[in-house]
């Protein structure tokens, strides 16, 4: 304890802001990289929509582009399908992944739990560098021969594999490798995430009074540690299959197509888990401090982020159902589908328990945790019918699973990270975010966002299939044309929108409003430390906590509407026996 | 400019868009009362001075409530969807009398095989047609899919059917069209940079047309 202050000389701009081991500098770190590629994703995003608005009409601004993507300002189908392996590939992994659980399994962690860092900051660090390293592999994609990948974010054998088929060679290996390099950073910090949470709990910290954010995030990292291999072994041997001569994937040689979609999916349906407990944690945090009343059912709100946990490893077949997998295990992964209907039900009607008969703040991190729980309960019904086996079958591959799955990480994800990210600024940067900049945000998004991710449903109910390049060449699909020229519109309304955040997000970085200690009324740990929090959190001190993190309007908190952890009562007994505080 | 599913022109659009139907209305209610929840809350409980939120870390009947209704739902259309399910896709219900056709998917279009004067596929006699699939109204058909090349999906929107086509396996898929007619075939699974025109025709004759266009065409007639 007493060896501490040795960490805390003064360090250099190097030791402090690059080649920082402060969990919460990695977290920045994090953020400011995963928002970057966020707008990366955002502006692929546009280009797709473009193209299924406006079919063969040159693009605004294509004329940048080279000959090989684009000619005459129009988008050719090579590059199309770039655009849309790109976009997905570039928002799972590179933004809504390290956006929730590279910034908020970093930044909260420790300081949610009364820890002075990580288990291991020195592998901490390394886990954002090799992050930041896999991004500029997937990126240089882009900037070599044929380039970009083109076989989907899904990267479906024997298409991936064979560059004869796919038309691109060295980018189908970057991606490869780009995967087993991400992989790495996420096992990396996942190990790191557990062990903090197991060990590093400040006393008093039982596991029934840590929040649900860290709750959220702990389970995360479990799946993360999990599944992540399971992709980088999936693609190593697609990279052996492209390059070294090997046929996992190649029925000719022996090899089974449906082998890669297997393993993909068992690493991918957890994955989309990891895409949205995070998100559910840090929401259910920031409506029981807007709703200022205790979080509704906190137990079965743990039991249920653990239940979606297990289950989600016990459905992936359910985007294989047209696969040509055996039917009859098609019936029961649509039984273990349905069954996750249960535990996303309790977490809604705990959600909307927990504001009942509350005292409701509608600050921006609330607005925006409300609309995460009004958009996740669509993204969330919608998915019942692809898990009907027999509704699946009309709807499957089309533009209704694309809505679906906007629904679930913009509507989801999205909302909870423009409501974390304001929540927990002033704790990164000691300044508030713009009220009222924040507002017309939100409802500006809230509103183009549907009018973009709606109309998806219908068109996709209309038979309108994913991933191709002009559906005016089906006479079919071309009544429905006019829809699609509706969610392009809204889909530039929405991308525009964003720069309200954008702006404010860095305009408040120098100018905000400086933040009050606790400016959002909480009990949690964090607010317990100066804004920003000093490199050590409270080194060589360590907090105490004496009861859990929702005691919002408690009878024994008097006039306040808040009683945080730490703060002790006549009543609390000291907590023993203490566990060890975290730090290094 | 339709608001639903396309025009039924199958036996499987009854009941698919029946249980397409009722996951409707039940996700519906659901999603009703949850947003109508918010929007009441939101109003109701909205912050005034004076105002004190109501302590309460919970409620075991009301979570019981909301754990066992969803949970009883699911369940009962998990088991009435396998119903359906096991009818239009498993190997043991193909009809016995279904005609037997074979298409071949591969980069970027759909070869369609028809079994010859002798009527069994896989016959020197059978003869092949480029992106057309002929078909008789009102009877079981049969499509043995295979792909030549990477995985695409054979799908007709208007008969309710989708089935992936994968190197190295042999699915078959069975429908029975209930209208002549013109249809189309899309690919539904990314198989390069043509998965956007791999477009394919059906057509739905009745039983005479059907004879005649296959009388014809194993004579070697044109078209």
């Amino acid at each position: 304890m007493k060896t501490h202050d040795a960490h805390h000389a003064p360090m250099s701009f190097w030791q402090k802001y690059i080649f920082s081991t402060d969990h919460k500098i990695i977290g920045i770190q994090f953020l400011f990289v995963s928002l970057f590629f966020l707008l990366v994703g955002g502006l692929l995003a546009m280009q797709i929509r473009w193209q299924l608005g406006f079919p063969g009409k040159p693009m605004p601004g294509g004329g940048i582009l080279p000959e090989s993507m684009v000619v005459d300002g129009v988008i050719l189908p090579e590059y199309y399908i770039q655009l849309v392996t790109m976009h997905g590939t570039f928002m799972v992994f590179f933004a809504i992944m390290p956006l929730l659980v590279g910034v908020y399994a970093n930044f909260l962690i420790p300081l949610k739990l009364g820890a002075h860092d990580m288990a291991f900051p020195r592998i901490n660090m390394w886990s954002f560098w090799l992050a930041l390293l896999a991004g500029l592999i997937m990126l240089a994609g882009f900037f070599v021969p044929d380039g970009a990948p083109r076989a989907g974010w899904t990267m479906y054998a024997p298409l991936s594999a064979r560059p004869d088929l796919s038309g691109a060679t060295l980018s189908q290996q970057l991606w490869c490798v780009s995967i087993v390099v991400l992989g790495l950073s996420s096992v990396l910090g996942s190990l790191n995430y557990i062990t903090t949470v197991i060990n590093h709990r400040a006393p008093g910290m039982t596991w029934f009074r840590m929040p649900l954010s860290v709750w959220a995030l702990f389970i995360t990292a479990i799946l993360g540690v999990l599944a992540l291999p399971v992709l980088q072994g999936a693609a190593i041997m697609l990279l052996f299959d492209q390059t070294i001569g090997t046929h996992f994937f190649d029925f000719g040689a022996g090899g089974q197509p449906l082998l890669w979609q297997h393993l993909f999916w068992f690493f991918g349906h957890p994955e989309v888990y990891i895409l949205i407990l995070p998100a559910m944690g840090m929401v259910s945090d920031i409506i029981a401090n807007g709703s200022r009343k205790p979080i509704f059912g906190y137990h079965s709100m743990v039991f249920a982020i653990i239940g979606i946990a297990f289950l989600g490893w016990i459905v992936w077949g359910h985007h294989m159902f047209m696969s040509g997998m055996n039917p009859t295990l098609g019936s029961t992964f649509m039984v273990s589908t349905l069954l996750i209907a249960v535990p996303s039900a309790i977490k809604v009607f705990n959600w909307l328990g927990t504001m009942w008969r509350g005292n409701l703040h509608l600050h921006v991190p609330m607005l925006n945790a409300i609309g995460f729980v009004s958009m996740f309960t669509i993204g969330g019904l919608s998915g019942i019918f692809m898990a009907a086996t027999p509704v699946d079958i009309p709807i499957h591959d089309t533009q209704f699973i694309v809505a679906h799955i906007h629904y679930v990480l913009f509507g989801g994800s999205l909302f909870a990270l423009f409501a974390a990210i304001t929540f927990w600024y002033p704790k990164m940067f000691g300044r508030v975010m713009d009220e009222r900049l924040g507002k017309i945000h939100f409802w500006l998004t809230f509103i183009t966002y549907n009018m973009t991710f709606f109309p998806m449903h219908i068109i996709g109910m209309g038979g309108q299939m994913r991933r191709i390049y002009d559906p005016t060449v089906y006479t079919f699909l071309q009544p429905q044309q006019p829809v699609n020229v509706f969610i392009t519109i809204s889909a530039f309304a929405l991308f525009a929108v964003q720069f309200f955040f954008m702006f404010n997000f860095l305009w408040s970085l120098k100018r905000g409003q400086k933040a009050p200690q606790n400016p959002w009324n909480d009990n949690g740990l964090e607010w317990s430390l100066p804004n920003p929090a000093p490199h050590g959190n409270w080194a060589p001190a360590t907090p105490i906590v004496y009861r859990g993190p929702y005691e919002f309007s408690a009878p024994e908190a008097g006039d306040a509407d808040y009683l945080p952890q730490t703060k002790k009562l006549p009543s609390d007994p000291d907590p023993v026996p203490a566990t060890l505080p975290g730090g290094h | 400019m339709r608001w639903w599913l396309p025009d039924a022109g199958s036996t499987f659009a009854g009941p698919i868009d029946t249980l397409f139907l009722v996951i409707l209305i039940i996700t519906g209610i659901a999603l009703v009362i949850v947003e109508v929840g918010v929007v009441t809350f939101v109003i109701r409980y909205r912050a005034r001075p004076g105002r004190k939120a109501f302590y309460t870390h919970g409620s075991t009947r009301a979570e019981v409530i909301w754990t066992a209704i969803p949970a009883v739902t699911m369940v009962a259309l998990g088991l009435v969807s396998n119903h359906y399910w096991v009818l239009m896709k498993d190997k043991n219900s193909v009809p016995p009398n279904a005609i037997q056709m074979g298409v071949h998917a591969k980069q970027f279009e759909w070869e369609v095989s028809y079994a010859g004067p002798d009527g069994t596929l896989g016959t020197p006699d059978d003869f092949t047609v480029r992106n057309q699939l002929h078909i008789p109204v009102d009877q079981p058909v049969a499509v043995q899919l295979t792909a030549e090349d990477v995985i695409h999906s054979f799908f007709v929107p208007e008969f309710r059917v989708k089935q992936d086509a994968v190197p190295g396996m042999n699915i078959t898929a069975w429908f029975q069209a209930t209208k002549t007619g013109e249809y189309e075939i899309g690919c539904a699974e990314l198989c390069g940079m043509g998965h956007y025109r791999m477009r394919g025709r059906v057509f739905v004759h009745t039983p005479e047309e059907f004879n005649t266009w296959l009388a014809q065409q194993a004579a070697g007639g044109s078209e």
